[in-house]
């Protein structure tokens, strides 16, 4: 095991403390940069910027993958905000939005391997992007047609789970399996699982014991924290007082703490993370530092708590951005290329767009539909009864 | 004699404003409860007049907003704590079995649990999952629980100061989709006991109980029936835990006809506890089985189809009809 010393510095972080009202209104608080641990290859002007840890672990990304990593972003976000008009126009019930969260999400997305497992919580649409799963596969669980529609297992992609922190036990239970069926090692079908959840999220039992799980037994789980300062109405103050990627060391594994507007450090820190639990180095801790720069859901009404000042400053470290100024200044990519993704955007929005639309609301037997493995007699005879009264209306 | 306007979810804010008020031993505490004023603004106000200490925005964790809230209530607090949503309080749902529920018995009196949950319940707004449930019935089956539902604004506003100002725990049922329908409340009335059925409309044709955001369905049911000449006596259950079921006895004697109405499950819950009492106590003025209309024995479906889970007027009606062919 990697000591935890190795990657928890115990240097007082000054960005956590509770500022204080003026700070708020000055808006000083959002320039809070994550603290001196953060890990940053991207800065938010585009520069690329050396860390001898990491590198090596972004040494192979060259033009063509960071254009597909802006590529990635851009869509990601584009079918993101088309989902939020959906819901304003009365075709989704709600939408969870990733606003800000794109670089967090496609560098631990790129970062997996076809045979590792990740958990989502609700927002990982980015995530899913990357598992290849299509976004109009999201679209049920939101206009209220089904509760996931992907195959959870053959896609290595759990279904959301909304109940906060569920799915950290659950995940350290997959990648214990993982170890009980000797996928960990050094051989290349090693195996490794993710888990995705939020600042909040922490504060539950389920995700304690999870930590306390995969520590115990060795698991080969990313404990995937992205902190975007939020949960729904309460700042990350009412959760912790040390910055959260800290409390790994309390159980005995590495934590760090990742730009999570960085798409290359994301990509670089998950990576390495991955690689550390399929050899046997698990569990991690990754505190990927972003920004929830939209509501927390389209029911949501942000400025009834927080400062449009915080957002004007997360926006000057927009994660697409930074990755469209390296491209420019230092590729000399051209204005073709960005024009083609914008162009391949709008397609994709369409395409997503028109499925929302067309998609078939179920019978009334999809209710009963998979309750239990084996038969229910008793449910089966409810089902008849049910659609027994239906055909009743459709006959008279 | 003061009256005001208010939908549900205001009536509630507004008795938790005269029971703060009252006692500055009540406290609110929940998930975004405080600056939000709650996702469905129910503590709306309440931060800003009475302070943090007050209101608490606590960490995001059910069993630790149970779990410390019993422990301000053997300090001598009177806490009332959110569950954001019905599918959120099973985290906290061992602290509220093991030891809301438990305490006074274990300590024979000494230690009282006045400690409210206030719970939005039930279906019918759209949601994505673990935000439409019912779980009633799973409170109702623990004993040293008492259990409640309003369905109504002007219960709404009596009936969580009646539960604040109880020594026993009280699971509070909030209909959800109920929030936003209002009705003139008299603020100078005089209540009825929180462990109370009321029969909201007489009748005489056949009986339908229901407690909750169906209490309406059974209203609305009741009017239609009117049409076809029937008379439907509905009554609001209002406690689940105790239940009051006398009202009930009564309407079936004179009536001899039963539909149970409830969003919940049927199997094994307060709809299945209705059932067999009436039968006990009734069996002789029985004119046909007790019957009963529910949501199904299966998880909640997913919203599109939410309208064929939750018991609407047409069921209603139909179990009326076949009472009454019975
Ligand atoms: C057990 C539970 N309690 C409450 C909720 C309601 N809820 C949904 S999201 C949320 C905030 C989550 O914040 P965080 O973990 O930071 O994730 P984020 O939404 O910011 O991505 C809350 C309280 C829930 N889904 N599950
Ligand atoms: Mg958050």
């Amino acid at each position: 095991m990697s000591d935890p010393q190795d990657w928890t510095p115990a240097t007082a972080d000054p960005g956590l403390r509770r500022p204080s009202r003026e700070q708020v209104v000055a808006g000083l608080k959002a320039t809070v940069e994550g603290g001196p641990d953060l890990v940053q290859l991207l800065t938010p002007e585009g520069e690329r910027v050396a860390d001898p840890r990491f590198d090596a672990w972004a040494a192979d990304v060259d033009v063509d993958a960071l254009q597909g990593l802006y590529r990635d972003m851009v869509l990601v976000r584009r079918f993101d905000r088309e989902a939020n008009a959906l819901q304003r126009q009365g075709q989704l019930g709600i939408w969870v939005p990733l606003l800000g969260q794109e670089a967090a999400q496609i560098g631990a997305g790129r970062a997996m391997k076809p045979q590792d497992m990740a958990f989502p919580s609700y927002r990982e649409h980015g995530v899913a992007w990357c598992r290849g799963i299509d976004p109009t596969e999201l679209l049920g669980i939101f206009r209220g047609t089904d509760h996931g529609s992907w195959d959870p297992i053959a896609r290595r992609f759990h279904l959301y789970t909304i109940v906060i922190g569920n799915q950290c036990l659950n995940a350290t239970g997959y990648a214990m399996g993982q170890k009980f069926e000797s996928k960990v090692g050094d051989g290349p079908d090693a195996e490794a699982t993710i888990c995705f959840f939020g600042d909040g999220a922490t504060s539950q039992g389920d995700v304690h014991e999870g930590f306390v799980w995969a520590a115990v037994y060795d698991a080969p789980v990313v404990f995937y924290c992205q902190n975007n300062q939020w949960a729904i109405s309460e700042p990350l103050e009412r959760q912790t007082r040390v910055p959260l990627y800290r409390r790994a060391q309390g159980y005995g594994f590495p934590g760090i703490r990742v730009d999570g507007n960085d798409v290359l450090a994301c990509l670089a820190v998950t990576r390495w993370a991955l690689e550390e639990c399929r050899t046997g180095n698990g569990p991690v801790l990754i505190e990927a530092f972003t920004y929830r720069m939209d509501a927390h859901t389209t029911s949501d009404d942000p400025t009834r708590y927080r400062l449009a000042d915080e957002l004007e400053l997360w926006k000057l470290k927009d994660p697409i951005e930074r990755v469209r100024v390296n491209l420019v200044r230092e590729h000399g990519v051209g204005q073709e290329f960005f024009d083609g993704v914008a162009a391949e955007a709008d397609e994709l929005a369409a395409r997503f767009r028109q499925f929302c639309i067309d998609m078939p609301t179920p019978g009334p037997e999809r209710m009963f539909s998979e309750v239990y493995a084996e038969a229910s007699p008793p449910l089966e005879a409810q089902e008849e009864a049910y659609l027994a009264y239906l055909a009743g209306f459709a006959a008279e | 004699m003061a009256t005001a306007t208010l939908t549900l979810a205001k009536a509630v804010n507004e008795g938790l404003r005269a029971a703060m008020e009252r006692d500055p031993k009540v406290l609110v505490m929940g998930e975004d409860v405080g600056k939000l004023g709650g996702v469905f603004r129910v503590t709306d106000g309440l931060q800003k007049d009475f302070g943090e200490q007050r209101v608490l925005d606590t960490p995001l964790a059910e069993s630790g907003i149970i779990g410390t809230a019993v422990g301000l209530a053997i300090r001598g607090f009177r806490p009332v704590c959110e569950i954001q949503f019905d599918g959120f309080v099973f985290p906290g749902f061992d602290q509220i079995v093991s030891q809301l529920a438990k305490l006074r018995f274990r300590s024979q009196g000494k230690v009282p649990m006045p400690v409210v949950v206030r719970i939005p319940f039930g279906g019918g707004i759209g949601a994505v999952e673990h935000h439409s449930e019912s779980p009633e019935s799973l409170f109702a089956h623990v004993a040293g629980l008492k259990v409640v539902a309003c369905g109504n604004p002007v219960d709404a506003y009596w009936m969580i100061q009646q539960a604040i100002a109880s020594d026993d725990p009280v699971i509070f049922f909030e209909p959800k989709r109920r929030y936003w329908e209002k009705a003139e409340v008299d603020l100078d009335a005089t209540p009825m006991p929180l462990h109370a059925s009321r029969v909201v409309r007489p009748g005489s044709t056949a009986t339908l109980v229901g407690y909750g955001a169906v209490v309406k369905t059974c209203l609305d049911a009741a009017v239609a029936a009117e049409a076809e000449g029937r008379d439907l006596e509905v009554i609001d259950l209002r406690t689940i835990s105790p239940l009051d079921l006398d009202p009930v006895f009564e309407s079936v004697r004179r009536t001899g006809r039963l539909v149970v109405v409830a969003e919940a499950p049927s199997e094994a819950s307060v709809s299945s506890e209705i059932a067999a009492r009436v039968q006990e106590a009734c069996f002789h003025s029985l004119e046909a089985p007790v019957l009963r209309v529910t949501g199904f024995d299966t998880p909640y479906p997913p919203s599109r189809i939410e309208e064929d889970y939750l018991p609407d007027l047409d069921r209603v009606l139909d179990a009326v009809d076949r009472s009454l062919a019975w």
